[in-house]
């Protein structure tokens, strides 16, 4: 493979891995307000149909992304309500939602099945493009890779520099606190988890308007990417940069699986496209093991230096969720 | 050894496990919680509430399908049609019925301890590799067709079992949370078994999506009479198995004690119940059911393995178990029905040009729908509570 292939190929990897960064930086910021939204799954399908049909019947792939928005954030108002006002499992109101939607997009979605709609191309930036290697990388992407990019910077110095971020980060960890403080919690609980459910919502268009433009029903090969987007945000560890990093690792292995299969044909196509799930496994086996009594115990009766060293690599690796996730805030 | 007790470690989203101090997560907390006012009076509330939940999924339904531009009574007509218009289609509800309940049966167990095993699909799937491995090696042997069939089911079993204790072991001590723990299983799982399909035991010239090669006819569980698919020895195992998890849950110390680390993990602990073990013990049930359910879809149902062999009954358990509330006493009925509305909708396609997830859309909403009625009990009767 000669490097100008490989460079298009990784610049496909970035864009490809799009869709997975909103959706679990929507899932972030959501998760950090302390409303676990399970629903990804179902939510990411019905947001791809949804844009789909819109940008169909209007032509226009903006309405289509509006669209997308508006789905997800109405299936994170119903987990909301759920949880927030009626005091229910937001693990339960989140599977079902997640079976739910993906029936119904299933269901709805078979009248515009293998259409040809419209799609987002990709907008070269003038003299950026040129530069070479980081050119084809970066800088010959569509509008919304590059605001995937900008997606991971902004969120993070929204969570980290700001100071709705810190009531933000504070609402997950000690909801009372903020209370406390003059926040209206519920109601804040309540904006986060749309606004995460419309950004996670954006991934949907982003399949279906362009990485995997078009909508094929249950062949669409979307099923099971939900899943992965709430695994990569607890690699993630809740911070916008790791959870980029996991994304586009993700991503990554995938298109490794595509590339190896010529050079091993007796393995089925559809093995070589799990590989990045006992990676996934590993990996969340890595994040938590650090939190684990019996790993602290082990390490207790190990030789000292050894013991800083392990405990320095499960520390780097080692991620805290809020505190408060998924319990519902009640002033009494 | 892992101990849940001290310092307890929280794990990530981990809304629902034990040691968390949220009792409204907690799956079977949601019933308890409306235990207000007299037992009659309760009751009598519980069915309203219930049964105006499912008259608003009819509701929200009947809007989808006028949304899709189909008469809704004729949708409807034609999946009661499809689900009971003979007996061949009778019988295929009952072939559904029976993994369905098998899955439901294991799932009450773990959801008494607090877990949601929806690692359940790759339980499913081993269940079937392993049983699919001891029928291909005892195919030959010459033995008695009876007795192939239960060490098959038998490995069957052990298979869906060790696949659990795997998520089981993740949660225990890795920390890993039994929702993406098992999710990630369920993919290699199904990775398995196409690897097994196109591989090692694909078809004498070439490997396809149908699947390995069916047994001979005398290893296949004997089939009802008038019937194609539906084999008697299937439905007495579903029914076995869901008495003895009613048993197990209302009528036994062990039951007791999964419900004591279900409700506290850590008073459980301070009574002297071994948690981490009591956790390990009831992914290891729910395991042997899915693995059971797996080894049935092979000798009775399929014959031999395919790819979607799971078929989504798990998920679908976990859909049933959320309906009735954890309560293993009405866990056949909704089962059946479930299991009814899948096969009535096979024919939309057809009949309607309708996609056949239609009984998806009415069980999700149906579900939906219950979960938001208990919630708007339980606010109803806080204020009731509050304005005497």
């Amino acid at each position: 493979m000669n490097n100008s292939v490989l460079l298009i190929s990784l610049g496909g990897v970035l864009a490809s891995a799009a869709p997975i960064l909103f959706a679990v930086i929507g899932e972030t910021i959501s998760e950090r307000a302390g409303v676990l939204n399970l629903s990804m799954n179902g939510l990411i399908l019905i947001a791809a149909m949804g844009s789909f049909a819109v940008a169909l019947a209007t032509n226009s792939v903006v309405l289509g992304f509006v669209a997308g928005a508006a789905i997800g954030a109405l299936v994170a108002l119903v987990v909301a309500f759920a949880s927030l006002t009626l005091g229910q499992s937001q693990v339960a109101v989140g599977f079902v939602l997640a079976m739910l939607c993906r029936d119904l997009s299933y269901f709805l979605g078979s009248p515009i099945m293998g259409k040809v709609g419209p799609r987002i191309s990709q907008v070269p930036i003038p003299l950026l493009d040129r530069i070479p290697i980081l050119g084809p990388l970066f800088f010959q992407q569509d509008v919304m890779t590059y605001l995937s990019f900008v997606l991971i910077f902004a969120s993070w110095f929204f969570i980290f520099r700001t100071r709705p971020g810190l009531v933000l980060r504070g609402m997950g960890e000690k909801p009372a606190a903020a209370y406390i403080r003059g926040e209206n919690v519920s109601r804040l609980q309540y904006v986060y988890a749309i606004v995460g459910g419309a950004i996670a919502g954006l991934a949907g268009p982003i399949y279906s308007l362009s990485v995997k433009a078009g909508w094929k029903g249950t062949i669409s090969g979307l099923d099971g990417i939900g899943w992965i987007v709430l695994s990569i945000t607890i690699f993630g560890g809740w911070n916008p940069f790791r959870a980029a990093f996991g994304a586009y690792l993700f991503a990554f292995l995938q298109w490794l699986g595509l590339v190896l299969q010529p050079s091993l044909p007796s393995v089925p196509s559809q093995v070589l496209q799990v590989a990045p799930f006992p990676l996934m496994i590993l990996t969340l086996l890595l994040v938590n093991i650090g939190n684990a009594e019996w790993v602290d115990r082990t390490l207790a009766r190990l030789p000292e230096n050894v013991r800083r060293d392990i405990s320095r690599v499960l520390r780097a690796l080692n991620a805290k969720p809020p505190a408060s996730l998924g319990e519902p805030f009640k002033k009494e | 050894m892992p101990d849940k007790t001290n310092k307890s470690p929280r794990n990530p989203l981990d809304a629902c496990h034990p040691d968390s101090s949220n009792k409204k997560n907690h799956p079977r907390e949601q019933r308890n919680a409306a235990t207000e006012g007299t037992a009659k009076e309760h009751y009598a509330s519980g069915f309203l509430y219930q049964a105006g939940a499912v008259v608003f999924a009819l509701v929200i339904t009947t809007f989808v399908l006028l949304a899709a531009g189909v008469g809704p009574f004729q949708a409807y007509k034609a999946i009661i049609l499809g689900a009971v218009g003979s007996w061949d289609l009778v019988s295929n509800v009952l072939v559904s019925w029976v993994p369905l309940l098998l899955a439901t049966s294991g799932l009450l167990v773990t959801f008494t301890v607090g877990l949601w095993n929806i690692g359940i699909e790759g339980q499913i799937t081993l269940g079937a590799v392993f049983t699919t491995w001891a029928m291909r090696a005892m195919q030959n042997s010459g033995w008695d067709p009876t007795l192939i069939l239960v060490l098959a089911i038998i490995a069957g079993m052990v298979g869906g079992m060790l696949w659990a204790l795997l998520a089981g072991a993740l949660k225990t001590f890795g920390g890993v949370n039994e929702i993406f723990g098992g999710l990630g299983l369920n993919f290699v799982a199904t990775a398995l078994n196409i690897w097994l399909i196109f591989g090692p035991w694909k078809r004498p010239g070439i490997a396809s999506m149908s699947g390995t090669l069916p047994f001979d006819r005398s290893l296949w569980m004997p089939i009802a009479a008038g019937s194609s698919r539906l084999t008697p020895a299937s439905i007495v195992i579903a029914i076995v198995g869901i008495i003895i998890v009613y048993l197990l849950l209302e009528n036994s110390y062990f039951g007791l004690r999964l419900k004591a680390v279900g409700k506290n993990a850590r008073s459980a602990y301070m009574l002297g119940i071994p948690t981490w073990q009591h956790m390990m013990a009831s992914f290891a049930i729910c395991g042997v059911f899915a693995g059971m359910a797996g080894a049935i879809q092979v000798t009775a149902v399929y014959h031999r393995l395919i790819p979607s062999i799971s078929s989504g009954y798990g998920y679908l358990g976990l859909m049933v178990a959320m309906l009735v509330g954890f309560k293993a006493s009405i866990a056949a009925p909704v089962a059946l029905f479930f299991a009814a509305l899948n096969v009535g909708s096979i024919q939309l396609p057809i009949i309607l040009k309708l996609d056949s997830s239609l009984a998806g859309v009415l069980q999700g909403t149906l579900v939906l729908c219950v979960i938001l009625g208990q919630g708007i009990r339980t606010q109803v009767q806080k204020k009731k509570r509050a304005t005497p």
